[in-house]
């Protein structure tokens, strides 16, 4: 057994044995809960530092399992893990833990509750550690129906319903245009079979790659599919809403680690199997962006609510993601991955410190709120710090996978990158700071007085995605030597046309930021 | 003549028969433990069905080849012995709503009603075709309004009886012009020459009118406006029988009429088959909306259904049917699960309307689980039964789409479909679950037969959703059929 079978394995078979728990033992349903989540993220941290010495299969794979599930339609359960997803599992666990630390806020229902979010967190781990297409979106879609249970059963406010409607609608067809999507690839690849490898084998080896039309046709379905699931601009009006009222673990591991799935299945899938295509909807993809980056970063700049905030701001750091992904290089798609990695903890600890104020003062009005920071001086500094985080401040993870991102972008939309730029930088900065300054600076009104800072117990999700932050911040390397070799191998049918690029090729062996510095120097 | 073919056939009639006579031996308070021997009769049935040694598992024809045993005879004879046994199961817990006492004439009409589905699954002529669907129908007119001193019961009655006999003399109209045309009933002879006779209006009209009648079994669009009504009236086990073996029945036959008599003429109709399965699937999602009723609802779901599996046969490939029998393996114990528990659930309260789930958690979590989960296997959700059926029948579909764009429509057409009936599928789990009003908490009591069939079902459905290796195997087989 693989030890992703494992770190997927335990949530799954704890929500099992959540079923048969009576609802009255609260502290042994959560202890269960908060015990699998663990062991997963133990796993995950053991999986990511054994990485480099795991001996890789013949398709570059590590911690490889494949068990036959229907022959007859080469559908197989096969897990392993390339530089691509080890990130995303590592953060993924992580997350998973954290959000189940953070569901003490859940009052009522708790065994629904943890049952919903163990199979959420089982269910999006194994998607990411699948390399079979049927498992792939088969996992994805298990994790992603209890979203909408959560959201609707224990969402706040009073658009709970409106908000659970348009989510479950949206993330619905977006997934079912995927799956249309993924199945005529299947159909089309001619391989005959699910497994990821084999039909990316198939397709290159035999050098008879999909037909130009065929592409065109398949590879919108998978970009505005996963889009749609990535709240990528113009389909992105459920993301903000939704995790303002989704309860926090929820947002957590939605906004952290499912939304990711969609930018996992466009490097994983579209980009190695329809290079064609991908190229020709680059720039459409690249202008896409600009909606998410300018467009949601200005409507985040009037938000009044603090979770409608850090919701439209997560939506505008997709676009980074997009970017990276439609520069179709080396530098760009490595970035693209190490954002994807960087805000799912960022997400997931705005999204935690939003529920923890929101849990003590009942509100997310900005206005009500100010000076918390002297009532509250943990969570005020880890917001702060998770604020400059998100307006992209050296020495935490989004600073690395940002400017990597825009390296790699720039060399093919200029305009778009100075854009995207200035997104980042300026707008990003003016909400984030001014949010700080109404919430944790100036004078505490009174009706605040009660509040209360995290114990040390409390404490401990927060601190964990912060120094995982911090961490990646500061060793970028850690990831980006484990991206930058795969990477390498998803753009392997992009050569040609990277190489007959104007710009010399600043190919960074170790794209730390020391080398960043020299790919601009390079230029 | 190869009459050993039909044991299986005269083994449940007889069944029936003995039931009937068991009706004078037995004190009435008794009758409905008469079932559970009918369940057993037919296990054994299943289990000599399944071991290869009973008759449907010796392939051949009978009756100068008006009579068919092959893979899909078998897959069609295992899915309606097993939908029998758990509607007997469920007549049984039903039987004191019924007249006192006539729970054993009920139990011989669900085994007459399997007999005639059992030789629909046979087929290969027009007047076995015929024959089969009327001992179905007919049977079905009793067993709809058995509940002769409720109102709503017979009002289903009667609107079955003038619909069905409608699409009836419709068949039978059509019949005749194929007869007259080709001179053939024979499916295997009606193939042969069918080609020549592509370009008759005659004998197109004739093969139209039997899809007419089909269409009604199936209640595909346009056929389908008697079954809100009749689900909503019927007696529940009658209901659930009807939603599947009725519809099964009518989707083999139409597999047969179709694939085997006049497949030359079916490969020209790919656009009529694409529009019909996307209106169905549309109006079954979207009337189903503001249904509060759960029978009603249920009703306009199983319209819906009838449009998912019209994708199988729409696909006019041996992967479209394969996967359209596998989805309706999956149906099966989903439909069960859901009528069992509104059996139970529903059986003290008067009213059938969704409100009345309130607090079903409570009152038994193994009923409010079971119903969750067929809800959500209806719904198309994975890790169950519904999941994989609509992605084979997706796959089926669009593995059509390069030669044909109108697939690529369909397609979508259901996505659209599936995502409406989230919203009605989600409202029954809510509630169960969040209803905040729950005037009746005292627990529900659960006979042992009872949460046996249950769990037979539950078992069903996830051993359908995780392990599809074995009934594939079956499907794909069943379809060869076809092939050859």
């Amino acid at each position: 057994m693989s030890i992703l079978t494992y770190i997927a394995g335990w949530p799954l078979l704890a929500a099992l044995a959540l079923v048969v728990v009576p609802r009255n033992y609260r502290v042994i349903i959560r202890a269960i809960a908060v015990l699998a989540t663990l062991i997963s993220a133990v796993l995950a941290v053991k999986m990511f530092c054994g990485y480099n010495c795991a001996t890789p299969d013949a398709d570059g794979y590590r911690f490889v399992q494949q068990i036959p599930w229907v022959e007859s339609l080469g559908i197989s359960y096969h897990v392993g893990v390339d530089g691509i997803n080890v990130g995303l599992i590592l953060m993924g666990a992580i997350v998973a833990f954290a959000a189940a630390l953070c569901a003490f806020e859940i009052q009522t229902r708790e065994k629904e509750f943890y049952i919903l979010l163990l199979v959420m967190a089982g269910g999006i781990l194994g998607a990411f550690a699948s390399l079979d297409l049927f498992f792939f979106y088969f996992l994805h879609e298990l994790a992603l129906v209890p979203t909408f249970i959560m959201i609707g059963v224990w969402g706040r406010g009073e658009k709970k319903n409106y908000a659970t409607f348009q989510i479950t609608l949206y993330l619905s067809i977006g997934a079912l245009i995927a799956l249309i999507g993924l199945i005529a690839l299947y159909l089309q690849s001619g391989a005959n079979t699910f497994d990821i490898p084999k039909i990316i084998q198939h397709v290159r080896a035999e050098n008879h790659p999909l037909a130009a039309n065929v592409q065109n046709f398949i590879f919108p379905l998978l970009l505005f599919g996963f889009g749609i699931l990535v709240s990528l601009w113009p389909f992105h009006s459920w993301a903000p809403l939704g995790y303002g009222v989704a309860p926090s673990p929820t947002a957590m591991l939605h906004a952290g680690v499912l939304k990711k799935f969609g930018l996992y299945g466009l490097i994983r899938i579209a980009l190695p199997l329809l290079p064609q295509a991908a190229q020709s909807w680059a720039h459409v993809l690249a202008w896409l962006c600009v909606g998410n980056i300018l467009y949601v970063g200005w409507v985040a700049m009037r938000q009044k609510d603090l979770n409608l905030l850090i919701g439209n701001s997560s939506v505008a750091h997709m676009g980074f993601i997009f970017l990276g992904i439609a520069s179709l290089n080396l530098i760009g798609v490595t970035g693209a991955v190490l954002i994807m990695v960087a805000h799912g903890f960022l997400a997931a600890l705005t999204f935690a410190l939003s529920g923890y104020i929101y849990k003590q003062t009942s509100t997310l009005q900005i206005s009500e709120l100010g000076g918390l920071c002297r009532k509250l001086p943990f969570i005020g500094t880890a917001l702060l710090m998770a604020a400059m985080a998100g307006c992209g401040l050296p020495g935490f993870a989004n600073f690395v996978g940002e400017a990597t991102v825009f390296f790699g972008a720039w060399k093919i939309f200029p305009t778009i990158t100075v854009i995207a730029l200035w997104g980042a930088l300026v707008i990003g900065g003016i909400y984030m700071t001014r949010a700080i300054r109404n919430i944790l600076h100036g004078p505490l009104p009174e009706k605040w007085n009660f509040l209360a800072d995290a114990n040390l117990w409390r404490k401990l999700p927060y601190a964990l995605l912060l120094v995982s932050l911090l961490v990646f911040g500061f060793w970028p390397k850690l990831l980006t030597e484990k991206i930058n070799h795969d990477a390498e191998i998803v753009l392997s049918s992009y050569k040609l046309q990277v190489a007959s690029l104007p710009t010399p090729d600043a190919k960074p062996k170790a794209a730390s930021i020391g080398n960043q510095q020299l790919a601009i120097e390079n230029k | 003549m190869n009459s050993s073919l039909i044991t299986l056939e005269i083994s449940v009639i007889g069944l029936g028969l003995v039931l009937l006579l068991a009706d004078f031996f037995v004190p009435a308070e008794r009758r409905r433990f008469i079932g559970y021997a009918a369940i057993v009769a037919l296990g054994l049935l299943l289990a000599a069905s399944l071991s290869g040694n009973g008759s449907c598992g010796q392939f051949g024809t009978a009756f100068g080849g008006m009579f068919v045993n092959d893979p899909l005879s078998l897959f069609f004879k295992q899915l309606f012995i097993v939908a029998a046994i758990l509607v007997l199961f469920m007549a049984a817990e039903f039987s004191d709503k019924l007249a006192a006492g006539s729970v054993a004439e009920y139990y011989s009409l669900i085994l007459f009603a399997l007999a005639g589905m059992l030789f629909a699954s046979s087929a290969n002529d027009f007047t076995m075709l015929f024959v089969s669907i009327e001992l179905i129908t007919i049977t079905f007119y009793v067993l709809v309004s058995f509940q002769r001193n409720k109102i709503a019961s017979l009002e289903a009655g009667v609107k079955y009886l003038i619909l069905g006999a409608l699409s009836s003399s419709f068949m039978v109209f059509g019949i005749a012009l194929i007869w007259g045309t080709t001179g053939k009933l024979n499916f295997t002879e009606l193939a042969a020459v069918a080609s020549q006779f592509a370009d008759s209006r005659i004998f197109l009209l004739g093969v139209m009118l039997v899809l007419v009648g089909l269409g009604f079994k199936i209640a595909a669009f346009p056929f389908q406006i008697w079954a809100p009504d009749v689900y909503q009236g019927a007696p529940t086990p009658t209901t659930a029988f009807l939603a599947i073996g009725s519809k099964a029945a009518g989707f083999v036959l139409l597999l047969r009429v179709l694939f085997t008599a006049v497949p030359s003429v079916t490969h020209t109709w790919a656009n009529l088959l694409i529009i019909i399965s996307a209106i169905t699937i549309l109006y079954g999602n979207l009337c189903a909306i503001p249904q509060r009723n759960l029978k009603r609802l249920l009703g306009y779901s199983s319209i819906a259904h009838a449009g998912y599996l019209l994708l199988g046969v729409a696909a006019l490939t041996a992967s479209g049917q394969a996967a359209l029998l596998y989805y309706l393996a999956g149906y099966v114990f989903t439909v069960m699960a859901a009528f069992f528990v509104i059996t139970l659930v529903l059986r003290q309260t008067a009213t059938e309307d969704i409100s009345g789930l309130a607090g079903l958690n409570q009152r038994s979590p193994l009923l409010a689980a079971t119903l969750t989960i067929a809800m959500v296997s209806l719904a198309g959700i994975p890790p169950l039964a519904g999941f994989f059926g609509k992605f084979l029948l997706l796959k089926a579909i669009i593995e059509q789409a390069p030669a044909h764009p109108g697939y690529y429509c369909l397609a979508f057409m259901a996505l659209v479909g599936v995502v409406i009936s989230l919203y009605y599928y989600f409202g029954v789990i809510r509630a169960i679950y969040w209803s905040k009003d729950a005037v009746d908490t005292a627990p529900i009591e659960l006979s042992s037969p009872a949460k046996l069939s249950i769990w037979a079902c539950i078992a069903g459905i996830f051993w359908l959703g995780l392990f599809p290796n074995t009934v594939l195997n079956l499907a794909n087989q069943a379809a060869a059929v076809f092939g050859k």
